[in-house]
């Protein structure tokens, strides 16, 4: 899972080199922590949203193969 | 993009061994002359070859498939994918052993998976082209759905002649909706609401549409 938020992230900002992603691991969730430069925040929010409600789609059908959910949350 | 220098007896020498290094077409390469060179006396003496560089065009199509297929094995879903170009839009066929996942509840997943790919060739491309993920016909079979759907509803709005209000959906399938009535003599269509919210109305020529 975070290999997969971490090319689709890098792929979209303009400083990919202030990405941090935590991941943490539980029996039935994934959590991912995500932190960008401020000025990219909103290149991964997307205008209403859009942008980050279809990351978690994807990772979320990711995570269904393994019968698992993810949690995609951004840190200011 | 590729770039390569590249020296011959003529420019258009050059230009022919460089296609051959980089495997490419000339249409699919920009050319910059360094140096015309000059083939000499009796292409003996003071003869100097002539030096080029080659750019190798962005290719949206292949940058297209090459970052679905990243994502679609990052994912964990084994898959074949082909490419077909038409017009502005570059169509990527996926064949998948599990197309369910890919697909989602109502295309949620494959829709989501466009977009994200459409923003990331758009980011490294200049030129615009639309692109648009398929597994199974997906799209087609949606289509056909929400046609039948929306001559089903329209019958039933000029029966109870009350206005129907569809569930919300994204630009692409309201769009679908609009064109199946759209020569409908009684009925008429309308979208309402914000973002992911817009829906599409059914009501009677005539009536409601102060909204």
């Amino acid at each position: 899972m975070k290999e997969l938020v971490e090319y689709i992230i890098k792929s979209l900002v303009d400083q990919p080199e202030k990405i941090e992603i935590k991941e943490i691991l539980g029996e039935k969730t994934v959590i991912l922590e995500l932190k960008v430069a401020p000025e990219d925040v909103g290149k991964v929010i997307g205008k209403q949203g859009r942008i980050i409600k279809a990351i978690r789609t994807v990772l979320n059908a990711a995570a269904s193969k393994v019968s698992k959910r993810v949690v995609l949350e951004i840190q200011d | 993009m590729r770039i390569l220098e590249q020296e011959g007896r003529t420019a258009d020498e050059a230009v022919e061994s460089a296609l051959k290094k980089l495997g490419v077409s000339r249409e699919k390469v920009k050319v910059e002359i360094l140096d015309k060179g000059n083939k000499g006396l009796f292409g003996l003496v003071g003869s100097k070859p002539a030096k080029i560089k080659v750019f190798i065009k962005d290719d949206p199509s292949h940058i297209a498939y090459q970052i679905t297929n990243r994502i679609l094995g990052l994912m964990g879903i084994k898959a074949e994918i082909d490419i077909k170009e038409d017009n502005d839009e570059i169509h990527l066929e996926i064949k998948t052993e599990d197309p369910g996942i890919l697909i989602g509840k109502r295309g949620k997943t494959l829709n989501s998976l466009q977009f994200i790919v459409n923003l990331l060739v758009n980011k490294v491309c200049r030129a615009r082209r639309k692109i648009i993920l398929d597994t199974e016909r997906y799209r087609d079979r949606r289509q056909k759905t929400l046609e039948d759907l929306a001559k089903r509803l329209a019958d039933k709005v000029k029966e109870t002649k009350k206005e129907i209000v569809l569930e919300p959906m994204n630009s692409h399938e309201r769009h679908i909706i609009h064109t199946a009535l759209q020569e409908d003599s009684l009925v008429t269509t309308r979208s309402r609401g914000e973002g992911e919210y817009r829906r599409v109305t059914i009501y009677l020529k005539g009536q409601g549409d102060e909204g």
